[in-house]
């Protein structure tokens, strides 16, 4: 029985249980982190390197077999590419609504434009850059999910044959 | 050798356990700049006198990464603001580095 798990590349009950566990977690931490990238220490790398770690946590416990059924490496890619379009398109957005490229035009706007004052961390401030941190979360999200699953489907296969 | 590590590991760990426990709050500045800038009307942080300018008739601080970009954390107003074109860099290369990996390793659809 065990023998069979561990060729199937499975982990034992425990870890399976402990990853499903953890995963929500993970993924919520992930976007604590990205959302809060303009208030305290992180930002968009930093939280979607956690979301990434939470794949490869599922990938490690229920086998790359069984995580394939459910996420593919080309929907990881298309949303790491969305990612990549947010960031420009916002900066671009930048050049004609402001003074230049990647300018923050949302500041002192009602939306994502407070400005903190003493002591105060409103989510609702930093004008572009909680988008830009989201872009870049999902960036970095997709990407790196996508060349773990896909390096592990390639050595998966590899030891099949 | 264990000894050494042991005492490394002490050391680290009550290091670590102190600059937690000297950490400010949530958001707030540290506890000496309202004595030192009692007029400041934004929150004044380490890097905003980097960044920033105060000026000593008005006694306030102008062109504050805190004004100008409304980000309490100023170290992202530096990678998402101020130095916008490196963190676009950043994400290209992330962006090659997957285009290369797929390209080489991709599958077709069955």
């Amino acid at each position: 029985m065990k023998n069979e798990e561990m060729n199937e590349g499975k982990m034992t009950v425990i870890v399976q249980t402990i990853a499903a566990l953890l995963f929500p977690l993970a993924l919520i931490f992930s976007f604590y982190v990205i959302m809060h990238g303009h208030l305290t220490p992180g930002g968009g790398f930093q939280g979607g390197a956690i979301g990434a770690s939470a794949v490869v946590l599922l990938i490690v416990a229920y086998g790359v077999k069984h995580v394939e059924e459910k996420m593919s490496e080309g929907g990881f890619s298309v949303f790491e590419s969305l990612g990549g379009l947010i960031f420009v398109v916002v900066a671009i957005f930048g050049l004609f609504l402001a003074t230049s490229f990647l300018a923050n035009f949302l500041v002192n706007e009602p939306i994502f434009g407070k400005i903190p004052g003493w002591g105060e961390s409103p989510l609702n401030s930093g004008g572009i850059l909680p988008i830009l941190n989201i872009a870049v979360g999902m960036k970095v999200i997709g990407g790196l999910s996508a060349v773990v699953l896909i390096l592990a489907l390639i050595s998966r296969e590899g030891e099949e044959k | 050798m264990k000894k050494l590590a042991f005492i490394a590991f002490v050391v680290f760990f009550f290091f670590l356990f102190y600059s937690a426990y000297e950490i400010r709050d949530f958001g707030n500045p540290p506890s000496n700049v309202k004595e030192t800038f009692p007029d400041a009307k934004y929150k004044v942080t380490m890097d905003d006198r980097i960044i920033g300018k105060y000026n000593t008739t008005t006694g306030e601080w102008e062109y504050g990464a805190v004004e100008e970009t409304g980000a309490n954390n100023v170290v992202t107003s530096v990678v998402f603001d101020y130095r916008g074109y490196d963190t676009l860099g950043e994400a290209t290369v992330l962006f090659t580095a997957i285009a290369g990996i797929m390209l080489l390793f991709g599958r077709e659809k069955k």
